[in-house]
């Protein structure tokens, strides 16, 4: 399974993630960085593609047993 | 249907022509400085950043829309915490100047210099506007403003030429200054 993980000490929030995420899993955590919720993230690079810091990849996960 | 904030862009747009036919339109620019900083100083985080940004949603617009952005990754150092304080100093230390000359304009100490400063070096000739009407010291932190205003917007072009459409913001001392206070204001909750 594959979801978005931010480097977030680089992170400097902008928000252009959260436009671009189609499930909105992504909220700005009070003006410091973008945190994703893993439970509505499907994986679909948007957000690592629209990233101007580029610290969003998109990894493979362990699916939860 | 789209929100009026998403047409932001055009106030930004609107506002960097206005500036060709008078100069003091560049006092509205200050809306752009002010907003960002009391929206995290309540507590509101990036809020400014995320949703009423215009000049980051022209960025988005010339750099997505129109596409013209070579949609590159940026390189890691202007990310880092270095560059990005270093330029906001920078950046400061440079509005601070400008702030101080219009102090001198003030106190009669140097004459009104009709210029539009480019880059902090290109020195454009600008007095074709007519300033008659104000203060000299008004007109001057309008030139100085707008000064800053048109230099951040080459520099974000430059980088939204190069790299992704919004790399302006991940070096905009706004953006630097909004994510510091909300640091501060909410350390201890992050995780």
């Amino acid at each position: 399974m594959k979801k978005a993980k931010v480097n977030q000490t680089e992170c400097v929030a902008c928000g252009v993630c959260k436009k671009a995420c189609p499930r909105q899993a992504i909220t700005i955590f009070h003006g410091i960085y973008a945190d994703v919720n893993e439970d509505f993230c499907i994986g679909c690079k948007k957000c690592q593609k629209v990233c101007p810091a580029s610290v969003i990849k998109v990894i493979q996960k362990e699916a939860a047993l | 249907m789209k929100k009026w904030n998403e047409y932001l862009w055009i106030f930004s747009a609107v506002y960097l022509t206005l500036g060709f036919f008078n100069i003091l339109f560049a006092w509205i620019g200050l809306i752009c400085m002010l907003t960002p900083l009391l929206l995290s100083i309540v507590g509101k985080g990036k809020i400014y950043c995320n949703s009423y940004c215009g000049r980051g949603q022209l960025f988005e617009f010339l750099g997505g829309r129109l596409k013209l952005s070579a949609n590159r990754n940026i390189p890691a150092f202007i990310r880092s915490k270095w560059f990005r304080y270093g330029f906001l100093t920078f950046f400061m230390t440079m509005f601070g100047v400008m702030v101080f000359s219009t102090y001198l304009v003030f106190n009669g100490t140097n004459n009104l210099q009709e210029v539009v400063t480019l880059l902090w070096t290109i020195q454009l000739p600008w007095n074709w506007t007519n300033t008659a009407a104000v203060s000299p010291w008004v007109a001057q932190f309008a030139f100085g403003f707008y000064s800053v205003m048109l230099t951040s917007t080459i520099l974000g072009l430059l980088t939204m030429f190069l790299f992704k459409p919004r790399s302006w913001c991940v070096y905009c001392p706004m953006g630097t200054m909004t994510q510091g206070i909300s640091m501060l204001k909410y350390r201890g909750k992050v995780k």
